[in-house]
């Protein structure tokens, strides 16, 4: 049962391998995309590294959740409607969406994960000590 | 289609690996510009070889029933140079395979000695515009030209056999078209 800091320190490690970045660049605050440079296909390579480092499984849409994205129940507009916000923070408790809730265009979505939601997310599924 | 950068399978384990060779040739056009009187085998079609050989893996993993392709080259790297008269042995391993997509590990060998290693990653596309670009006569040509029928394995360690729904979508699309 891995250590808060165990978590963060694979999570680095991942997203070292998946991203070609310095370990340096991985922070707690650092956005997948836009501050480790991110793109659509590293999401399926570091869903891949990160089930194999911590032996888990993570169902499609599970981190990511593209199908409340695409539902015209919960888009207008390119924006995410007040019941697709709920949707979401139901679907990712991990992640802190009030960034994205100020002005929830759905284009903008993919730049809001942090290291540290991806640690939260990892925390969810493994039993951690602490 | 010609694109052929593997010439044939000497193994092929559904589900977990395959084996196939790449015998490098004078009479190949592009190792005259590459280069000038010092022909080598470019990387860029050892990796695509690679791709080959783990793509037919992944592909026949699910009876060639999603769309596959290749969608990252997460690592590659050369030890030495490969040049005519060398015959490589690409070995792809299957990492894991999901519904979005697989990773594969994959090395090349001159003989005993490495030539190359890559990890590569699949994807399976879900847009159902792009079925016609994946032509079911096409795949089970390759699979036979290249022989993984003559040498591969099932999962429960039978002879490999074509996919009957890979026979009959390509008996539904007619007569095959001129290779």
């Amino acid at each position: 049962m891995p250590a808060k800091e165990e978590i963060f320190e694979n999570i680095q490690a991942v997203l070292v391998e998946a991203l070609g970045v310095d370990e340096e660049d991985v922070t707690q605050e650092a956005t997948l995309v836009g501050d480790l440079g991110a793109e659509s296909i590293d999401f399926l390579d570091i869903v891949f590294r990160m089930e194999k480092a911590f032996d888990i499984k993570i169902p499609r849409g599970e981190l990511f959740p593209e199908d409340v994205l695409t539902n015209p129940d919960y888009v207008q507009d390119g924006k995410v409607t007040e019941a697709g916000l709920e949707e979401l923070k139901k679907r990712m408790p991990f992640a802190d969406l009030e960034k994205f809730a100020e002005n929830p265009v759905v284009q903008d979505f993919g730049n809001l994960l942090t290291v540290a939601d991806m640690c939260r997310f990892i925390e969810s599924k493994v039993e951690v000590t602490d | 289609m010609r694109w052929y950068w593997i010439d044939r399978f000497v193994e092929f384990e559904s589900g977990r690996y395959a084996r196939a060779v790449k015998n490098i040739s004078l009479a190949e056009d592009h190792l005259h510009d590459h280069f000038p009187y010092r022909p080598i085998m470019p990387s860029s079609l050892v990796i695509e070889g690679l791709a080959q050989t783990g793509g037919l893996l992944v592909c026949e993993y699910n009876d060639f029933a999603e769309k596959v392709v290749l969608a990252k080259v997460s690592r590659a790297r050369f030890h030495c140079e490969a040049v005519p008269g060398d015959t490589l042995t690409y070995t792809a391993t299957l990492e894991s395979i999901k519904e979005e997509g697989a990773t594969v590990k994959a090395t090349s060998h001159k003989g005993d000695d490495l030539h190359a290693e890559a990890e590569i990653m699949f994807a399976h596309l879900n847009d159902p515009r792009l079925g016609r670009l994946f032509d079911p006569r096409t795949f089970l040509h390759m699979m036979r030209l290249l022989g993984a029928f003559d040498v591969g394995h099932d999962r429960n360690g039978g002879p490999l056999r074509p996919p009957a729904q890979l026979v009959e979508a390509a008996r539904a699309a007619g007569p095959p078209e001129h290779p």
